[in-house]
């Protein structure tokens, strides 16, 4: 048989996949390593759902999205951010920011071109790049500085190859956010240099401590910068499969080509529980958000007094404890804790070398199970 | 504080520990304020929420509950207070509401049977003063109280390790 693909043959599977194969065969297992809201979508934009497949919308859509949905996430971004996006020109309904990803990435590179991507991030970014034909250019970001990125590291990295920053914020694993400061300072370096910013804001409104920064909000920025969002964490609307894209027009319109030829459009009723999502779930999406810090709070507090440094996560659902105290490897520790008290973490070396030393927990889990998770990782601690 | 209310309104068994570490408070200070709620009633007491239908036959009781509405002839100076009062007053009663509509006031009897809530209101409510009328609702099944829902919770559907 002829070779297939060489880079997807050369994409190395997930590392989180070896850790569901343990953890499924396991009984009385508490999973904090579940990347997902554990609230199911709020009930009034399920019966929204209910409704519109009983009134048959199931059918395609516009390329680009309802319009209805593409008016309402745009004014949305007005009101809370200041960010000024034309829903016609600008915006498009994705099948969540995973699509959105890729689309971005395949209509902003070229063969050969290089994407600045600090980590440690989410596991679909290094991966996404190679497939558009680009190269990913990891820099490091550290604990000690709570994950933020150095813009003196990143503009250590750039070379005339580079086409692109790829940043996500707030950030899945680490849980940090991204201060403005930081996102003005990594704009003006893409002004200077002529670079691409694609901004990974799927958790924009999962944030704790001071508000979510648009990198489309940002003077600088703004022409340049690819935004991407969805419902899948703050509506917990996960397996709806809805996002969008919001960028300059150019870039827009080429990410509608690709995805009217490879997607079409996104699913219809998901589109419409989305209007509603953005219609009157808002107090459901507030009382989540509220639910999330608190648990939050009870968690890290947790893990901190059984002696696990934990930097302060400012948003998303994840804490990023270091485990450099247990004398073990990230891999070892989740491996052995799940084995051993049957409590799954994810290693963070999976999400890149700067994660190693740490492991990924979410605290999207109900409460009195946070509380045994941190009780069993006690016990995991005390008989190393 | 408000946030401390509503915690406890949903679970009342947190610890104030709990309570304090969720919200960022200092535990004195959630300690204090719970005390005084308690003190000045704004905490009347703390219960659980018992979901009857599926206690097991052993120790299960047999209870009925019905809603009944209650016309009254207003009287001045009182309108329908003193009226409510009374019906308040007897343990039967669960809740009494002043409402607008066709009746005046809706109330909940719990009674041991059909018969014990029969005899309730035709001897003890129907016979009160300025009770004009009632219309009794015996209900069937229970499907949500005060914001609990009595049916099985959905199971978690998500895979254990996801990214």
């Amino acid at each position: 048989m002829k070779p297939l693909n060489e880079v997807i043959a050369a994409c190395p599977p997930s590392g989180i996949r070896r850790f569901f194969d343990i953890a499924a065969e396991m009984d009385d297992v508490i999973s904090l390593g579940v990347g997902e809201p554990d609230f199911v979508t709020p009930w009034r934009i399920r019966e929204a759902g209910i409704y519109a497949l009983e009134h048959g919308y199931t059918t395609y859509t516009s390329n680009a999205g309802l319009p209805a949905l593409r008016m309402l996430i745009c004014s949305d971004l007005q009101q809370r951010y200041s960010a000024e996006y034309e829903w016609d020109t600008e915006c498009l309904i994705t099948t969540g920011v995973s699509e959105g990803l890729d689309l971005a990435l395949r209509v902003l590179l070229n063969p050969g071109d290089e994407v600045i991507v600090p980590e440690p991030c989410y596991v679909a970014y290094e991966p996404c790049v190679a497939f558009a034909g680009g190269t990913t250019v990891r820099v490091p970001t550290r604990w000690e500085d709570r994950f933020t990125v150095d813009v003196d590291v990143v503009a250590a990295a750039i070379t005339p190859r580079t086409k692109a920053i790829l940043i996500g914020s707030p950030a899945n694993p680490t849980g940090a956010v991204q201060p403005r400061e930081t996102l003005q300072a990594l704009a003006r370096l893409a002004e200077k240099h002529d670079l691409y910013l694609i901004s990974d804001e799927i958790y924009d409104r999962l944030t704790y401590n001071g508000s979510h920064t648009c990198l489309g909000a940002v003077p600088e920025a703004r022409e340049r910068t690819v935004v991407l969002g969805g419902f899948s964490k703050a509506q917990a609307m996960t397996g709806w499969r809805v996002g969008w894209i919001c960028a300059p027009q150019a870039v827009a319109e080429l990410c509608v080509r690709v995805h009217q030829y490879t997607m079409l459009c996104a699913p219809h009723v998901s589109q419409l529980a989305a209007v509603e999502a953005l219609t009157s779930a808002e107090t459901d999406v507030s009382e989540m958000v509220a639910d999330y810090d608190r648990r939050r709070r009870v968690f890290v507090k947790g893990l901190r007094e059984i002696g696990l440094e934990c930097p302060e996560p400012d948003g998303a659902f994840y804490a990023f404890p270091s485990i450099r105290s247990s004398g073990l490897d990230s891999e070892t520790f989740a491996e052995r804790l799940l084995k051993e008290q049957g409590v799954a973490v994810v290693p963070g070396n999976v999400f890149g070398p700067s994660g190693e030393g740490h492991v990924r927990c979410s605290y999207a889990t109900a409460l009195p199970q946070l509380e045994t998770a941190v009780d069993r990782m006690a016990a995991f601690l005390q008989s190393l | 504080m408000r946030e401390i209310l509503e915690l406890l309104e949903r679970d009342s068994s947190l610890s104030h520990d709990t309570i304090a570490t969720m919200l960022g408070l200092p535990v004195e200070e959630v300690s204090a304020r719970i005390a005084e709620w308690e003190a000045s009633g704004v905490i009347r007491r703390y219960k659980a929420v018992v979901d009857w239908e599926s206690v097991d036959d052993a120790i299960s009781r047999e209870k009925v509950v019905a809603f009944i509405d209650v016309s009254v002839a207003p009287a001045r100076g009182v309108g329908f207070d003193d009226v409510a009062l009374r019906i308040s007053r007897f343990d039967e009663v669960t809740s009494v509401h002043l409402v607008s509509g066709g009746h005046d006031l809706r109330c909940t009897v719990v009674g041991r049977d059909i018969r014990a809530v029969s005899d309730f209101v035709s001897q003890r409510l129907s016979t009160i003063d300025r009770v004009m009328s009632t219309a009794t609702h015996f209900v069937l099944k229970t499907h949500k109280r005060d914001g609990d829902v009595f049916a099985e919770p959905e199971p978690d559907h998500r895979l254990r390790v996801t990214p």
